[in-house]
């Protein structure tokens, strides 16, 4: 296998990653506004606070894997990172914000008792929670979809380029999912009443969100080019991935949350390796000239620094997984809705 | 206004903020970590409140910091493609390496850290806030690592317009990262030890807690002098080593027109940008050469005849930074590190004199005011770092107006510097805020909010709002 297949499928892992980690958190921080709801202001606020330190020790590590995703673009395919990000310049800013906004709302809300204060933070980590998923499936959807790409490697579309309908399904798709996810993640993380309100909340959010991802899948035989890249009758990594999300739905049936959430990590696993398939070997697709499209190798770095980042990352990934997976173990336990218990 | 200049308003503008927060971040997670040590080894409850209080500070500093540097990473590509583009297989590599080796460790072990109190052994608590310590100030040699081969491309060979790595440890041995590294972080624990002493001075000058403070206020003594005197020596051998790389950087940080041998230092220079001349000017003879070179005599080259000299090696064009900001960038920069010098030197007299409780000391205060002076001395000392490399982004290979996003117009900058800038303003205000607000409470106050168990201070304190 070359280094650049190699490093492709590194991106892969990280960007699985992320939207496995984080992808829990994010709809966790959606469902703060709407599970985090009561007549009696201190109950509520008791619900927030229960809600917020759920993720409270895990969201800042879990952006890291979008951070060296990052990082690793721009090191192994430095071409990709640069037309990538210049091209999709608003949405990546309007991406920054929202992270900026919901992780200063995380440290700072509980910091001050005031309701207006703590309202305005709610409303930054709700906001902040609910844009990346809609930003991030729209970028994913065009890389696969296509945008226009001159013979310097440049994207010279505008933004609404990337608003066309099968990116904006992805939105929507990859909101559900992470809502669905961080409902099915709080059922297990905070006990009682909130736990049970979080089952049903997912509960209903499975039909919908299982349709969605059915509609993704159908708009990715008209929209991208899956049918050239995996065939009429796809890979079994597609078939696993429907079974996954309809098995979720009967395990939320039977209460068995750990099982549920296991589907939707494996659904969301799947379809991510679904989309790279696509893409592969491109990392970005030319709409204009296919032979303008970016690739992993006219987009990669030389192969001494290929095999420089190889060499560290084989190293240092595992150590991560470890100490990272450490870090879950310690917090095994469901958070009690007791205010004296809460950090945040 | 073009795209271009805008793109390097917003890069000013965001970096000079992102870095506001860092040095705090190195400085503070140190201190911090040796607060709890100490509770490890001595059991003294004093050494967990302390950890607690300077901790929940930290906290609140960290956030910010963490948030902002995702933009640092961003915009490379966002605003700087041709640049991505060109020294991707350089630059990207060390950035990927910090978010795999710093910022994982920093942020997965401070989740640990903030929320495992009641979950962990004390050693073990203990143990994570040094990792999360180690993370901070790793990243801070990384992105140095990062930023050096701009000011000093080094382990490269050109090949089909691109810079391509070609020695690894060449980039990590870069003569740049050995004194551009100690010099960013023990700046760092500058900062933090002044910030230390500084909510100190104002809690001993309430007569708070005054053996509390008074532990801190010892600590954080001991730890700036040290590392305020560091940073001026190594400064030095930075001086010394900007010289041999980039004289042109040196020159305008002096003002210095025409060589001189021996060198001249200017104490103070009014110059005339327009006809580029002195006007007014105070100089020590002899006294550059001693700093350039550790000897009295030895060639400074000016300005024109480095400029002459460019333009004979990379063509026309003008090779003159902005002359004006980096003088007095220069001159705030050191300024700022000798008052912090010499008030190291009294704090760590006044500990000796074991007077420090006792609030009739002569100008305690004045620590309250320099917790400010760090952050204007590493503000300068990047304005002088980035801005006395132009034209230059990567020095002697690409020059800034090169390395901008061809496709990103002025209108997409300006919507973005006007979002940055307004976000960034109003963050400003509520970490102020909080900064304040925490710094000023008791210690032994309790571990959630304020409000709650102080009632008759978060009054005062929301009065002291309107």
């Amino acid at each position: 296998m070359s280094l650049n297949t190699i490093w492709f499928i590194l991106i892969t892992v990280l960007y699985i990653g992320f939207f496995l980690l984080e992808g829990f958190d994010f709809g966790v921080g959606v469902l703060l506004l709407i599970l985090g709801r009561d007549s009696d202001a201190d109950k509520k606020d008791l619900k927030r606070r229960t809600i917020i330190n759920s993720i409270g020790p895990h969201w800042d590590g879990n952006e890291v894997w979008l951070i060296t995703a990052g990082g690793a673009t721009f090191a192994a395919f430095p071409h990709w990172y640069a037309t990538f990000f210049s091209g999709f310049y608003l949405p990546l800013f309007l991406l920054l914000l929202a992270l900026i906004l919901r992780g200063v709302a995380f440290e700072f809300r509980s910091k001050d008792d005031n309701p207006r204060w703590r309202k305005t933070w709610d409303l930054c980590i709700f906001i902040g929670s609910l844009l990346p998923p809609v930003l991030l499936g729209v970028a994913f959807a065009n890389l696969v979809r296509g945008v226009p790409i001159d013979s310097q490697m440049n994207y010279v579309g505008g933004f609404f380029n990337l608003l066309n309908p099968y990116a904006l399904l992805a939105g929507v798709a990859t909101l559900g999912l992470f809502s669905l996810h961080g409902a099915i993640f709080l059922s297990l993380k905070v006990d009682g009443e909130l736990a049970d309100q979080a089952q049903q909340l997912a509960l209903r959010l499975w039909l919908p969100v299982a349709g969605l991802s059915l509609l993704l899948l159908v708009g990715s035989y008209l929209s991208a080019n899956m049918l050239v890249r995996l065939g009429v009758i796809p890979a079994f990594i597609v078939v696993i991935g429907i079974a996954a999300i309809l098995l979720c739905g009967v395990f939320l049936r039977r209460q068995r949350r750990g099982w549920a959430f296991a589907m939707t990590a494996s659904f969301i696993i799947l379809a991510l390796a679904t989309f790279f398939l696509i893409l592969y070997p491109n990392v970005m697709i030319s709409s204009l000239d296919p032979t303008w499209s970016l690739t992993i190798e006219n987009a990669a770095s030389s192969p001494y620094t290929l095999r420089v980042m190889t060499i560290v990352a084989l190293i240092f990934v595992p150590i991560v997984l470890l100490y990272q997976g450490w870090s879950y173990w310690v917090f095994r336990k469901r958070i009690e809705a007791k205010s004296e218990q809460l950090t945040y | 206004m073009d795209a271009l200049l805008l793109s390097r308003l917003q890069f000013a503008i965001t970096t000079v903020y992102h870095f506001f927060f860092v040095p705090l971040t190195l400085g503070l997670s140190v201190i911090v970590a040796i607060m709890e040590t100490q509770y490890v080894r001595s059991g003294n409850e004093i050494y967990k409140d302390m950890t607690r209080f300077w901790g929940k500070l930290f906290l609140i500093n960290f956030a910010m910091g963490v948030v902002t540097g995702i933009v640092q990473e961003f915009q490379f590509g966002m605003n700087w493609s041709e640049y991505s583009r060109f020294v991707g297989d350089i630059f990207g590599a060390p950035l990927a390496i910090e978010a795999l080796l710093a910022f994982f460790l920093e942020s997965t072990f401070l989740g640990v850290w903030i929320f495992g109190w009641d979950r962990l052994s004390k050693k073990q608590h203990a143990a994570v806030m040094w990792l999360v310590a180690i993370g901070s100030n790793l990243s801070a040699l990384w992105i140095l690592i990062a930023n050096s081969f701009m000011q000093e491309p080094v382990g490269y060979i050109l090949r089909d317009g691109r810079a391509e790595m070609s020695d690894f440890f060449a980039l990590l041995l870069n003569p740049n990262v050995k004194v551009q590294f100690p010099h960013t972080v023990l700046a760092g624990f500058t900062t933090g030890a002044f910030f230390v002493l500084g909510i100190s001075a104002y809690h001993l000058l309430k007569k708070r807690n005054q053996e509390f403070f008074t532990l801190s206020f010892r600590l954080a003594a001991i730890i700036g002098a040290i590392a305020i005197l560091l940073v001026g020596i190594n400064g030095h051998s930075q001086a010394q080593e900007m010289v041999r790389s980039q004289p042109m950087k040196m020159a305008a940080a002096e003002a210095l027109w025409h060589s001189q041998n021996p060198a001249s230092f200017s104490l103070i220079t009014i110059g005339d940008l327009a006809q580029r001349r002195d006007v007014f000017s105070i100089r020590i003879p002899r006294l550059l050469s001693l700093l350039a070179y550790n000897r009295l005599n030895g060639e400074v080259k000016g300005i024109y005849d480095l400029q002459t000299l460019f333009e004979q090696q990379y063509g026309s064009g003008s090779y003159i930074p902005p002359v004006a900001i980096s003088y007095w960038s220069f001159r705030f920069m050191v300024g700022s590190g000798i008052l912090l010098l010499l008030l190291a030197i009294y704090a760590l007299y006044l500990i000796k004199k074991g007077s420090i409780a006792d609030s009739r000391v002569l100008g305690l205060k004045l620590f309250v005011w320099a917790i400010a002076l760090p952050y204007l001395a590493n503000t300068f000392g990047w304005l002088l770092t980035e801005l006395g490399r132009a034209p230059w982004v990567v020095y002697g290979l690409m020059k800034i107006e090169d390395a901008a996003s061809p496709t990103v117009s002025a209108g997409m900058v300006l919507v973005t510097l006007i979002g940055f800038t307004l976000v960034y303003a109003l963050l400003m205000a509520a970490d102020v805020y909080l900064l304040v607000r925490y710094a000023k409470t008791d210690p032994h106050g309790g571990e959630t909010t304020p409000p709650a168990e102080q009632p008759e201070l978060t009054a005062s304190l929301a009065g002291s709002q309107d």
